[in-house]
């Protein structure tokens, strides 16, 4: 949704328009929180549901 | 059928970033487990409509973000688009610089419109191409690359940053930041 009242026309100290160090900085972070959780692999809980799910064999579960 | 050893593999695999992205859409570890267990039953009992060859990621994916939409639309306790206090509580935190820039950050994207954030991080952290984001989020790619934009730009808000000396990590970081603008 834009907003027109900020006429975004030239672009000069708008915010519409991010410097490639400010998204590189959030980019960063944004990974930075991602991989913690993707460092912490896979938790017991969802081997062992693949295990029980495999021992059920073949239902249409639900 | 037994599970397919590749479809077991491919699935465990996939739950690392599953996690992290169920976790940036609810922002609760306990939540966002339960949404990837209910992921991979939702895609196994649909085992059959993934095609195999194409990018089982990105399948899943969508299945969590589809279910974590139907789910978010019955009982919406989200934490969503809460402007005004934020700013304010965020001035003056006595702790290390990097550290509350972090907690910061995270705490910022808490304040994004869910779509914005979602695809923020499919393609800014889940590394998924702006075409891929926009198959896993059923619209089209230039919405897709203006949400990102658009988060992106509220983010610098939130975190009151708009340009290289807000940043203020340290020296160094700050000069190689500089050295790529202008």
């Amino acid at each position: 949704m834009e907003t027109p009242e900020t006429t975004n026309k030239k672009g000069d100290a708008k915010p519409g328009k991010l410097g490639r160090d400010v998204q590189a900085r959030l980019g960063q972070q944004l990974r930075a929180m991602y991989d913690d959780v993707v460092n912490q692999g896979v938790p017991d809980r969802f081997a062992e549901l693949l295990n029980r799910l495999e021992n059920n064999g073949n239902k249409d579960k639900h | 059928m037994p599970m397919d050893e590749s479809v077991r593999k491919a699935i465990l695999g996939a739950v690392p970033s599953l996690r992290a992205f169920a976790i940036s859409l609810c922002g609760n570890v306990d939540r966002a487990d339960d949404l990837v267990q209910e992921t991979m039953l939702r895609a196994l009992a649909n085992i059959d409509s993934f095609q195999p060859g194409t990018n089982m990621p990105a399948w899943l994916f969508t299945i969590l973000r589809n279910h974590f939409r139907s789910e978010y639309r019955k009982r919406r306790r989200e934490v969503e688009d809460t402007d005004g206090h934020y700013a304010d509580s965020l001035k003056s935190q006595p702790e290390q610089h990097g550290q509350v820039e972090f907690r910061e950050f995270k705490e910022a994207l808490t304040h994004l419109p869910s779509d914005q954030r979602e695809a923020l991080i499919l393609v800014g952290a889940s590394g998924f191409s702006y075409e891929e984001a926009a198959n896993i989020c059923g619209c089209a790619v230039g919405t897709i690359k203006s949400r990102v934009n658009r988060a992106r730009t509220r983010l610098a808000e939130l975190l009151s940053i708009d340009g290289v000396n807000d940043f203020g990590p340290d020296e160094q970081t700050r000069a190689v930041l500089a050295g790529g603008g202008e």
